[in-house]
This record gives C-alpha cells, sequence and structure tokens, in this order.
C-alpha cells in the first residue's frame, strides 16, 4: 500500500532558502520578507518581478528574495521604481522601504509616486525608529518615545509630531490602494498577508499606486524582548497608528 | 545624407537623443535647458517612448538609475544647480555602472547664480562631483551641429562602457539657431542587449542585481580596480579633441565648447593681421582630457594660453598635461560675462608678449 505524504508547509520559492537572513531575533523584518514573496508566488509573477531595496536594516533584501532587484539609494526607491515601471509596465514592481527612508528622506519621491497614480506597490515597514543607524528617531517615533536622539522621550515642543503616512498619501486621489498592518500577532500576519495581495493584485489589473504600510518590530534598539516588542507594537503603535484599508479601489472588498 | 534643419542646440540634441534609440526621458524644468525637456514633452510618447517630468532633479536622476538598470536608453537635461542635485544619482550610477546620458547645459554660479552661459562646471563634472573615485566621460561640444553628433554618439559609448556619458554644454551653442544635419533614426533591433538588466528573472536561475552595496572592504576594492581598469581603458579608446592651425605654430590656445569658436575667431584676426602663428587646440572630451596629444603639441610652443568662462578651472588638466615644458597662461570671465573676441584679441597679444624669446631669454 502505498502513503502519499503531504508536505504541511513548503517555503516560499520566492526567497532564498539557503541563505539565513541579517535581521536580529525577533525583527519582523523578516516576516514581512516572507509575506512579500508568498504574495508574489501565489500570484505566479515571481519571474516578472522587479524588486527595489532601500536604504536601513531591509538594504540586503536582495540578497533573500529570489526576483531581478536594484538597490536604491536613501529614500530614492520609488523614483527608481517609477523609472523601472515606466520601461517595464507589463512587469510587477515593488519597493520595500523603512520608515526613515520613506517618511524623511524619501517624502518628497513618495508623495509624488503615490499622486502620479504610479503603478507599483511600495512596502513600508514602520518600526518607529532607524533601525540600522542604531535606533535614532523617525518621522513615526512616538511623542514620549526614547530613541538615542531623543534621549528623554520624543517632545513635540522640540522635535515636532509623528507622521502617519497611510493618512497623509490617503489625501491624494493618485493612490488605488492604501492599508495598514501590524506583524505583532498571528491573525494580524495574516490580515497583513491579505492587504499585500490586494496591493500587488490592484497593480496586476493597472489601478495605479498601492501601500502597505506594517508595523513592525525593532527590539535591538527599542531595548525590549522580542515578545515584550511584539506588545509594544501592540499596545503603542496600533493606537496611535490605526489599522484597516483607508483605500480600495472600485469593486474591491 | 540627411536633412539639414534650422535648430536650437537644445532641440538639436533632444531629436538626436530620440533617433539614437533613447525612449525616456524624466526631468526637471531649469533654465536654459527647458527647450530640451519641452522637446522631449511634445516627441516622444508620439514615438513611443515616455516623458515624465519629475518632481525635482533629485528623483530624475533616479528615475533615470531605475530606467537604465531596466535595460532602457534614457536621457535625462538640467542645468547646474540641478546638476548639483544629482550628484549623489550619478555616484549611485558609477557604483552599479548603468550607462545613461545626461546633459548639463551650465549656466552662472555659485549658487542659484545667474541663467547666463558660463564654463565654471568643469571641475564637477570631470573630477566626479559626487562622493567615491569614479568618472563621467565628458564631451563638450562647440555647436548645435557637434552637440547632436556628440548626443546620438554618447548612447552608444554609454552602453559600451556601462558608464555615464555627459554632455557639458553652454547656452550659447544650446540657444543658438544654426543649420544641423540630423542622423539617421536607429533601428531598435540594433541596440546592443544589455543581459544584466533587471527585467525580470524569466528562466534565469540566478536574478539580476543592479547595486552598489558591498559591505565587505575586499568586494568594495575589487569593484574599484575594475573601474579604474574601465577607465584607463575609457581614455584610450575614448579621448578626442580638435586641431586648428596648430602645425608649425608658435602658440597655442586651449578652449572647449562656445569659448572655443570665441577664440578661434580672434585667432584668425590675428594671423591675419598680425601674421602671429597661433593654433587651436579644443579638447572635445574634457575627460578623458587630451593631455597627451596637448602635451605633444604645445611641446614645440613659446606658450599656451587657456581661455574658458570661468575663473580658471581647465587650466589646472592644461599644466598637469604641459608638466611645465613651456609657459601656460590664463584668461577667463565667468558669472554669464562672455569674453568678447577683442578681449580675447588682447588676451593672445598679452601672451605673446609675455612669451617671446626676449622675455623668455631676458638680456644679461
Ligand atoms: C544620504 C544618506 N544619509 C544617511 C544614511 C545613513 N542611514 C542608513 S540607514 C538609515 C536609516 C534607516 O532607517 P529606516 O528607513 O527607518 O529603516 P530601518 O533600518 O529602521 O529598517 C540612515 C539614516 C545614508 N545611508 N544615506
Ligand atoms: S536593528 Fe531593528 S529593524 Fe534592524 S534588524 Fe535589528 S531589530 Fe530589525
Amino acid at each position: 500500500m502505498s502513503v502519499t505524504l503531504r508536505p504541511v508547509f513548503e517555503p516560499t520559492r520566492g526567497l532564498r532558502s539557503d541563505r539565513v537572513t541579517h535581521y536580529c531575533p525577533g525583527c519582523t523584518h523578516g516576516v514581512a520578507h516572507r509575506l512579500v514573496a508568498e504574495v508574489l508566488e501565489e500570484l505566479g509573477v515571481l519571474e516578472r518581478t522587479v524588486g527595489v531595496a532601500s536604504v536601513g536594516c531591509s538594504v540586503l533584501a536582495y540578497n533573500y528574495f529570489l526576483v531581478d532587484m536594484q538597490e536604491a539609494a536613501h529614500g530614492r526607491a520609488p523614483a527608481v521604481a517609477t523609472g523601472i515601471k515606466r520601461v517595464l509596465p507589463d512587469r510587477v514592481v515593488f519597493a520595500y522601504q523603512g520608515d526613515g527612508d520613506l517618511a524623511a528622506i524619501g517624502m518628497a519621491e513618495i508623495v509624488h509616486a503615490a499622486a502620479r497614480g504610479e503603478n507599483i506597490t511600495v512596502i513600508f515597514i514602520n518600526n518607529a525608529n532607524y533601525g540600522m543607524t542604531s535606533g535614532q528617531m523617525a518621522p513615526t517615533t512616538l511623542v514620549g518615545q526614547r530613541t538615542t536622539t531623543t534621549p528623554l522621550g520624543r517632545d513635540p515642543a522640540q522635535a515636532g509630531y509623528p507622521i502617519r503616512v497611510a493618512e497623509l498619501l490617503d489625501t491624494l486621489d493618485g493612490p488605488a490602494y492604501i492599508a495598514r498592518g501590524s506583524l505583532h500577532d498571528t491573525a494580524h500576519v495574516l490580515q497583513a498577508k491579505r492587504y499585500i495581495r490586494k496591493a500587488f493584485q490592484a497593480q496586476l489589473e493597472g489601478r495605479g499606486f498601492s501601500l502597505v504600510e506594517l508595523l513592525s518590530s525593532c527590539p535591538t534598539n527599542w531595548g525590549l524582548e522580542p515578545v515584550e516588542a511584539l506588545d509594544f507594537i501592540r499596545e503603542r503603535l496600533v493606537p496611535h497608528y490605526p489599522l484597516g484599508e483607508l483605500r480600495k479601489p472600485e469593486g474591491v472588498r | 545624407m540627411g536633412e539639414r534643419e534650422l535648430m536650437k542646440g537644445n532641440e538639436a540634441m533632444a531629436e538626436a537623443a530620440i533617433r539614437a534609440g533613447c525612449r525616456y526621458f524624466f526631468g526637471y524644468p531649469i533654465t536654459p535647458q527647458s527647450e530640451l525637456l519641452e522637446y522631449m514633452a511634445r516627441h516622444l510618447a508620439g514615438r513611443g517612448g515616455v516623458f515624465l517630468q519629475a518632481e525635482s532633479e533629485v528623483s530624475a536622476i533616479n528615475m533615470v538609475y531605475g530606467a537604465a538598470g531596466a535595460g532602457a536608453r534614457v536621457m535625462t537635461a538640467t542645468s547646474s544647480p540641478g546638476f548639483s542635485l544629482m550628484q549623489e544619482g550619478l555616484s549611485y550610477m558609477a557604483g552599479a555602472e548603468l550607462p545613461a546620458v545626461v546633459v548639463n547645459v551650465v549656466r552662472g554660479g555659485p549658487g542659484l547664480g545667474g541663467l547666463q552661459p558660463a564654463q565654471s562646471d568643469y571641475f564637477q563634472a570631470t573630477k566626479g562631483g559626487g562622493h567615491g573615485d569614479y568618472r563621467l566621460i565628458v564631451l563638450a561640444p562647440s555647436s548645435p551641429q557637434e552637440a547632436a553628433d556628440l548626443v546620438y554618439e554618447a548612447f552608444d559609448v554609454a552602453d559600451r562602457y556601462r558608464n555615464v556619458v555627459l554632455i557639458l554644454a553652454d547656452s550659447i551653442l544650446a540657444q543658438a539657431m544654426e543649420p544641423v544635419e540630423l542622423p539617421p533614426a536607429r533601428d531598435p533591433a540594433s541596440l546592443p542587449a544589455k543581459p544584466w538588466a533587471t527585467v525580470g528573472r524569466g528562466e534565469r536561475a540566478e536574478p539580476n542585481l543592479v547595486n552598489s552595496l558591498y559591505l565587505a572592504a575586499e568586494d568594495l576594492w575589487a569593484l574599484n580596480q575594475r573601474l579604474q581598469a574601465k577607465y584607463r581603458r575609457i581614455e584610450a579608446e575614448e579621448t578626442r579633441w580638435a586641431e586648428e592651425w596648430t602645425e608649425e605654430a608658435d602658440w597655442l590656445v586651449v578652449a572647449y565648447g562656445s569659448m572655443a569658436r570665441i577664440a578661434l575667431a580672434a585667432i584668425r584676426q590675428l594671423r591675419r593681421e598680425e601674421g602671429l602663428r597661433v593654433g587651436l587646440f579644443r579638447p572635445i572630451s574634457l575627460w578623458p582630457f587630451p593631455s597627451r596629444a596637448l602635451a605633444r603639441r604645445a611641446a614645440g610652443t613659446r606658450g599656451v594660453l587657456t581661455m574658458e568662462m570661468s575663473t580658471g578651472q581647465m587650466v589646472e588638466d592644461v599644466r598637469l598635461a604641459v608638466e611645465g615644458a613651456v609657459p601656460v597662461r590664463f584668461f577667463g570671465k565667468t558669472g554669464g560675462v562672455v569674453p568678447e573676441v577683442e578681449e580675447a584679441v588682447e588676451a593672445i597679444r598679452r601672451m605673446v608678449a609675455e612669451t617671446e624669446p626676449r622675455h623668455a631669454h631676458p638680456v644679461r
């Protein structure tokens, strides 16, 4: 009698299975990578995708994704992705950016790519600080949050207020899809994956700009244990950065 | 033979680019290059291309980066303040070895400067400009015709070496109307293949990567060695210059771009009216600089005069080339003030007087 064994888990073909990432223990950058790779695989577009890595902890994303990639200068990923997409309109083009990259030095590039309705997908990792340069204030750092450049906590009188990127871009006419998800527990990870899938679907249907903001952990620079870092997302980040779909193309549920 | 048309240099460069197979243009308005941008806006879409007005020169050059990395012939054009903003992107393009053509129609600086012609971006253009050890291939036309010819060829040169080619122009030639014979349109099928481009992995087992990050020092050193080897090859194969009356010249004037035309008018007058044997050496590739050819020419002369619409930038390369073999003098004006032919004549006369044998060997 022959027995057919059905695998219960298979790693995605969108990531190299032979490499261990450089991310810290408990960092959810890796989870975000996997979600993007799984979605691209499930949509059957890995072979015709071009990704753009940005400057931040995910700068080496091109070492993990099994798709053609370009590495962009700090903040410029949406401009680079625009150049690629205009030349290759039938390819799937995505940019993967952190909050310093996208919302500080690259604010002009992201706003204008969104305003143009550029038919690209942006995965935006909001971890409320600059991870790679060891935990300085980001445009998303909460009021009162301690970072190496706000050692007493972010004081709005001196350092202003955090930016809600998804809401800000939602004021524009260009975007087709904008959502904010979180990576702090399984249910939310699955929800985030649904958002990512809809974002890429919007691109495949030629509807225009799509962005998924993901609340992500940085235990190393938050000075927290991995599990505490997930609690920090739930207790502190989610209340300030409400989850959900802000913009959906007509007819999409 | 192609047709001859009365065109501004800016328009001639734009049309030549399209005929060279450039179908993508990303740019930001700035005087005095806007006619080039506007020509692309009018013509590219109808010829199967894309024109996109970027939100800044920073974005424009990064769009160029993306498009070049995707394998396209792509171009941007700007003027001095915008060229400064492009330095980051150009450095990344050097590191990632991406081919593209960039036009800088130079205007007077520093700062917001002025709108009038100048040659004060020579250092920035030829010495790297952004961070890191890299070079752009820099070509300097002196007429709308030459601008069209150089832009047309620049795309092939850029692809051959996977290097940015910069056309360093000035607004005299960019805005002057002259008859231009345009080159024939390239058949897109004849353009070189780019197997390294990121176009989607397709059947390839290994993804392609466009990148300038090398975290291991040895790897970055290896990249730099590869770049330097490429630059030496470019020096050997792409050095260009033109000469006028340099055979048996007693004095040499070195000038490029529109300044060379003014210098030539001055030289012509001095040869005719005073019988002075002055020749013109005109670098066309500012990098690689035609050092060896210039040294050879300068060797038999009594002196060299460099003329620029700057306070003296190329003159440093002239001095390095001549290596003290003969005196090197400088004459220049900048800020948008263009030297008159009469002033150029005076400057040459001054150099001649200072380098006559009786001056060089004072009576003892
Ligand atoms: C022009 C420039 N300025 C500064 C830096 C240094 N730098 C590298 S990563 C980074 C911050 C990245 O933070 P973020 O985008 O939030 O990503 P994370 O590391 O948190 O994932 C900075 C400032 C740089 N590489 N280039
Ligand atoms: S520093 Fe923070 S964002 Fe970067 S890998 Fe470590 S945990 Fe992740």
